[in-house]
């Protein structure tokens, strides 16, 4: 047995690379081959060079790992996007780090310059090597399987035998057989070749293609969404438009006219919680009863929202994301005179709920001089009071209500055109109401009682408690895209992964001795087990059509790299 | 019975299941104990034999001998040989036969191996109860927080070697390595992780819930199964390196690295197990956004724990990539897979532990 290729270091028996197999390696995969040549030509060779470096499979790692390593301080540094107050902390305990931080775009990462830059170089690389990928993949199913080369032998998984049948015989039961066994199989001279698990390169397509389509899918999405916040009370509506929006936010392309027109009405919000044991007053439930509506003028249907169950309102989901409780004040003046009536929202402050708000009364209000004045009672809620805890609530649920006041009166500053929370009080204009003592009035109220404020300057009165839901609107186009996208990869990547592609050649050729020489190879893309498995049912199978001569056991296996291969080579010449 | 009599007798039983469920737990981790000196015993014996080692070698070598065809010829039955398959390996790869396994041919060694794994079935039913009477206490499926995490993990994670084992591959030498990891996992556990939890918040409430925390438990437990093949790989691979440059392994070296599979045979091992689970944990993310669209209003935030599922993902694409990338192959795909690895313990320890985020809800 001599050398064939004189470059390849190893000895004749050593298994040998890819190279000695010729053609019959190749284009097994649609891989792209790996070159680090320089280039010799000017700007187009140039050019050239540095697309063929992108859209390498060395450069494709790299840009993966780049994205991986690119997410990392987003998930540790606080984010603009998801969390303005921590970023805004930070900034203030760290004003060093926290200006190169901002330089670097850290407080942003998903967003910022360098990320995109490396995702959409990734962009570029996927879709550089797809389209030539998918050209040569079909070139491959337009062309047949290359011939068997010269040396089965060297092939991973091999076999052979001495058989009396004719090798034209041979060679028909082969192609019959491989094409039973869904080969594309055709003969080619002494042999025949098929091939098998294109739906490999099909599903690492699919998945590649996929990951554009998600990516794309989420960019958009990214670009036309929308994304607003709402807190109703018991028994008040919302309908669909930008000024009924407590905050919105919306990506650069979105465009108001884009809002789905809706409306709803909350009837009632149900929390329920856990009593007893270690976690008592978890939510064991949450959800809204709303009234909804179609359209501008649609007709009122009933539904239920609960915290994993949005409304989905054509591209609108409607979601329930917090909770809290409204009492139901009644401000009257020093005459009787109601002046104030409504449910004012308290905001929560912990799990049990304890609650602060204030009660703004803007205009109607008189003195008892008959000063028109405002009046900004500061309140705390805890619904469910328990003594000895004077400031905290003790269960989430509205087992024991207390309401807390402290009036002023003055001006609020409301009208100074500078925003102000509905939750805050500005202290700088206005004279809390004093007690007996001379301290500020503060008074404890249940449902039902009156707080009388001094001097004849008129009541609150705590009617009752309803409750309030906090509702996100969100539009987020693309999503169903994505949906598929990412349905397609997994069964592309999935094809990719557990289907082989391989070959098979079998060769049937009068030896020197009259003999028919039978021998039978397989090659997968990668080192499989399942190979040589497959190669040997195959040639169970034809072993049985074309069988030994009863006296030749001499198909012995281990004798098969000297004298089988040897026999076979010199039918060749 | 009044409404609050039957809340309490139910909270009764709960309790009830709950001791019954943590001395499960705890009489698990003293078979799991017992398995581990039984696997000890089989490594020590097994060093003692380098005869029974060569000639395990070759018998290993016999029983890869092609399946035989059974014709029926003229009444008689006859037994024909079909034409065996040879096999190469591909080019530039070590011709090395794989080890004999911990017991390495020493026949008391194999005894021992055999208890080894008949204490970790046995072990792997008592967590297996124990994890179900969790789950019956709390009336959920057991994954609410850390500790329940980390027992539902350390079944899965035997399961999946026991199953490998049910499959006839070759694991056994997985044995040791896969208990003492289960033990430190379950001590954890015990210790610093325990929570005597009731119910969920409501944002956990979705059968979303099932689909995507169960593949992710199995997936985490078949990437460490991965992990474990790769770090053996390492070595494995440069105690054959030594070998093969003409160096002297040192003794230890020599007795526990000789046993194990060939450094091929562990590589491949490696990557088909991280490759198999890869479309699943693909699955497990997309089955999270799913669920974080219905339960936040978007199906991707950028959250701490989406970012680093996002991230272990992108390093286990890094790792197939490298594998199918000529100059990638081998220890430099391993380092990328051991990446990978620690990426998923990241997100899964550092996440819930560091960084606060909206999935760090159970309160560890
Ligand atoms: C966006 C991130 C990407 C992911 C998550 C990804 C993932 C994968 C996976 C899981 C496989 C299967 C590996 C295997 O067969 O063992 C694969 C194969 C492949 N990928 Fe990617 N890929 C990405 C981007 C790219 C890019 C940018 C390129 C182009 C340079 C590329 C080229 C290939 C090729 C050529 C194969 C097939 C290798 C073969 O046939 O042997 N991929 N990819």
């Amino acid at each position: 047995m001599s050398k064939t290729t004189p470059a390849t270091p190893a000895g004749p028996d050593a298994p040998v690379g890819d190279q000695d197999l010729g053609a019959a390696g190749s284009q097994l995969s649609t891989a792209p081959a790996e070159s680090l040549s320089m280039p010799t030509l000017g700007v187009v060779g140039w050019a050239r060079w540095f697309w063929r470096q992108l859209t390498s499979m060395r450069v494709a790692l790299l840009l993966l790992l780049l994205v991986a390593l690119g997410a990392i301080p987003g998930s540790l540094i606080p984010q603009s996007g998801t969390d303005a107050t921590k970023v805004a902390d930070f900034v203030k305990n760290n004003p060093t780090l926290g200006d190169v931080y901002d330089k670097l775009g850290l407080f942003h990462v998903y967003s910022s310059v360098w990320f995109s830059a490396v995702y959409i170089l990734l962009f570029v690389s996927l879709i550089g090597c797809i389209v030539p990928r998918t050209w040569q993949f079909v070139g491959q199913l337009r062309s047949r399987p290359p011939g068997a080369p010269k040396r089965l032998t060297r092939l991973p998984a091999y076999t052979t035998w001495r058989t009396e049948a004719e090798p034209e015989q041979v060679r028909e039961a082969a192609l019959a057989l491989l094409k039973k066994k869904r080969f594309r199989a055709h003969l080619t001279g002494d042999n025949v070749a098929g091939e098998k698990g294109y739906l490999r390169e099909v599903g690492n397509l699919a998945f590649h293609i996929a990951l554009i389509v998600m990516l794309t899918a989420f960019a958009w999405g990214q670009l036309f969404k929308s994304e607003g916040n709402k807190l109703v009370v018991e028994g008040d509506g919302f309908s669909n438009t930008l000024t009924q929006y407590d905050d919105f936010k919306s990506g650069n392309l979105f465009d108001t006219g884009d809002l789905v027109p809706l409306s709803f009405r909350l009837n009632k919000f149900t929390g329920t919680y856990e009593t007893s044991g270690p976690n008592k007053g978890t939510p064991r439930l949450y959800q809204a009863a709303l009234t909804y509506s179609e359209g501008a003028y649609g007709k009122g249907h009933k539904t239920l929202v609960k915290v994993n169950e949005p409304l989905e309102i054509g591209d609108a989901k409607v979601y329930l994301t917090a909770h809290g409780y409204a009492p139901l004040i009644t401000v009257r003046d020093g005459k009787g005179n109601v002046v104030f009536h409504d449910a004012v929202a308290m905001l929560p402050l912990d799990s049990n709920v304890t609650s602060t708000g204030v009660i703004k009364v803007l205009d109607g209000y008189k003195n008892p001089k008959g000063v028109s004045e405002q009046l900004g009672i500061s309140a705390f809620f805890l619904p469910t009071y328990t003594k000895g805890s004077e400031t905290a609530s003790t269960f989430p649920a509205l087992n024991n209500p207390v309401l807390n006041l402290a009036p002023y009166h003055g001006d609020l500053g409301v009208d100074s055109g500078i925003p102000q929370s509905v939750y805050q009080l500005d202290k700088s204009h206005v004279k809390g109401f004093k007690d007996s003592k001379g301290a500020q009035l503060r008074e404890n109220l249940r449902p039902g009682q009156t707080m009388q404020l001094p001097g004849g300057a008129g009541s609150v009165t705590y009617e009752g408690t309803k409750q309030w839901a906090n509702f996100q609107v969100v539009q987020q186009p693309a999503s169903g895209w994505a949906l598929a996208g990412a349905l397609t990869a997994i069964f592309g990547l999935a094809a990719s992964l557990f289907i082989q592609r391989r070959r098979v050649w079998v060769r049937a050729v009068r030896g020197a001795d009259g003999v028919t020489v039978v021998e039978m190879a397989g090659l997968g893309r990668s080192e499989s087990a399942k190979v040589p498995e497959e190669l040997g049912e195959l040639a169970g199978v034809l072993f049985d059509q074309a069988p030994s001569p009863s006296e030749a056991t001499e198909a012995e296996p281990d004798g098969v790299s000297d004298s089988g291969a040897a026999s076979s080579e010199g039918a060749e010449n | 019975m009044t409404y609050a009599a039957a809340t309490e007798l139910a909270t009764a039983t709960n309790e009830h299941l709950a001791n019954i469920s943590n001395t499960l737990i705890y009489s698990s981790m003293a078979v799991y104990t017992l398995a581990f000196f039984a696997y000890i015993a089989e490594w020590l014996l097994g060093s003692r034999s380098k005869v029974g080692r060569t000639a395990a070698a070759l018998t290993a070598d016999a029983k890869a001998k092609a399946p035989a065809v059974t014709v029926t010829k003229g009444g008689s039955t006859a037994v024909l040989e079909r034409p065996q398959v040879v096999v190469r390996s591909a080019a530039g790869s070590r011709d090395v036969p794989d080890g004999p396994g911990a017991h390495g041919g020493d026949e008391q060694g194999d005894l021992y191996g055999r208890i080894a794994i008949s204490l970790t079935v046995l072990a792997f039913l008592v967590e297996l109860a124990g994890v179900v009477a969790r789950a019956a206490s709390v009336e959920r499926a057991p994954w609410g927080n850390m500790y329940e995490f980390n027992i539902t993990f350390s079944t899965v994670a035997v399961a999946v070697y026991l199953g490998l084992l049910a499959l006839k591959k070759n694991v056994r030498w997985l044995g040791l390595f896969l208990v003492t990891t289960v033990l430190l996992d379950l001590g954890l556990a015990v210790t610093v992780l325990y929570t005597a939890s009731d119910q969920l918040v409501p944002a956990l409430h979705s059968y979303w819930l099932y689909i995507h925390v169960s593949t992710a438990i199995f997936c985490g437990a078949v990437f460490y199964v991965g992990a474990v093949a790769t770090i053996l790989y390492l070595f494995k691979d440069s105690y054959e390196n030594k070998i093969a440059s003409g160096g002297t392994p040192g003794r230890f070296a020599n007795s526990v690295l000789d046993r194990l599979p060939a450094s091929a045979s562990l590589d491949k091992f490696a990557y088909r197990v991280n490759a198999a689970v890869f479309p699943l944990w693909t699955f497990t993310i997309i089955a999270g956004a799913i669920w974080a669209g219905d339960a936040w209003g978007r199906y991707w935030g950028w959250d701490p724990k989406e970012t680093w599922s996002f991230i272990t993902w992108v390093a286990y694409a890094c790792y197939l990539h490298a594998r199918a990338t000529a100059g990638w192959k081998g220890r430099k795909a391993a380092y990328l897979a051991m990446l990978a690895f620690g990426c998923w313990l990241f997100n899964y320890y550092g996440v819930n532990i560091f960084v606060t985020g909206k999935h760090s809800y159970a309160g560890v």
